[in-house]
């Protein structure tokens, strides 16, 4: 009894906080300055039609190195959790259905293409690496839900992981000896707006983190699947 | 014309909220995870409309897609564990 009334007078602060925010809301008339310089100077300086690219890719692209370490970590963590609990004898699957074999074979080369083009054309539509990256580990999955015993190559993955985040890395040197520091997208030719070579190196280092990212996931999601023990 | 975005966000939170009790109460695991996944479906939709299309797909691939897809996929392996243990 006492217990469900902390609940409900915790849940009555919460609703009574999120409900003094949702009544005092009155959306902005202008842009403040941050937004303001972004919308105005995205096209001009970086040539990239998506203004939320440009700034997760180049002028917050520290950040999303970070971001990109800390999944890189987390995939580590379960791979190095998991790998202990890994059985080798062979196990009996559940029996999966007919529409589950064909429709994954129609369905996967159609995700991961349009994970592809989510990730390659970042800088002109909404989406981009990290949405490209979780589009090809679900058609991953797609995969070992459909053939449990369906073994992925942990070598391969990790050198596309690991390959995709040095290039990364040395883009973001290049930056600092060709223009204007680490992670500038302008050593390569800006090219006209709105194309898919443009943007310098945005759409190439968005290409990399969407590879890195669905190579991590990828990983975990193998590594969930090989081991026997949970 | 006005009326038709604020009537149809207040249709998604509903939906959302109702969705979002059934992934909790509902007792069969499938359904609870099908729930589940609509809270995030209908949550991208909600982004879509606030005018965020990148948290929106987001939220879609890795919220209602991924999630969606390892819940099923750990479902199944806990029910071939249950198996096994019925044999041994």
């Amino acid at each position: 009894m006492i217990k469900r009334l902390i609940a409900l007078a915790l849940l009555a602060a919460v609703g009574s906080v999120f409900a003094t925010l949702l009544f005092g809301y009155t959306p902005d008339a202008v842009l403040n300055l941050t937004a303001r310089y972004y919308a105005e100077h995205t096209a001009a300086d970086l040539g990239a039609a998506n203004i939320v690219t440009a700034i997760v890719v180049t002028y917050r692209g520290l950040d999303t190195l970070g971001e990109v370490t800390v999944l890189f970590l987390a995939a580590s963590i379960v791979g190095l959790v998991l790998a202990q609990g890994t059985q080798k004898k062979p196990r009996t699957p559940v029996p999966v259905g007919e529409l589950l074999t064909t429709g994954a074979r129609f369905l996967l080369p159609m995700i991961l293409l349009l994970g592809v083009y989510v990730f390659v054309n970042g800088h002109l539509t909404p989406g981009g690496g990290f949405q490209g990256g979780a589009i090809i580990a679900s058609g991953i999955l797609l995969l070992l839900l459909a053939d449990p015993l369906k073994h992925f190559s942990h070598g391969l993955i990790s050198a596309i992981e690991s390959v995709a985040g040095v290039i990364y890395v040395s883009i973001g040197l290049a930056g600092v000896f060709l223009a204007g520091g680490f992670l500038d997208n302008r050593i390569l030719p800006l090219g006209t707006l709105g194309d898919l070579a443009s943007a310098g190196a945005i759409p190439l280092i968005y290409s990399l983190i969407g590879l890195k990212v669905g190579a991590e996931f990828a990983s975990i999601l193998a590594s969930l699947s090989e081991t026997e023990e949970l | 014309m006005s009326y038709l975005l604020p009537a149809l966000t207040g249709l998604l939170c509903f939906t959302m909220l109702v969705a979002a009790i059934v992934a909790i109460r509902d007792r069969s695991m499938p359904v609870a995870i099908l729930a589940a996944g609509l809270v995030s479906l209908v949550a991208s939709v909600l982004f879509l409309i606030l005018a965020s299309p990148d948290v929106a797909m987001t939220e879609a691939a890795i919220g209602s897609g991924l999630t969606t897809f390892l819940l099923f996929f750990v479902l199944a392996r806990v029910r071939a564990g249950e198996h096994d243990g019925e044999q041994s």
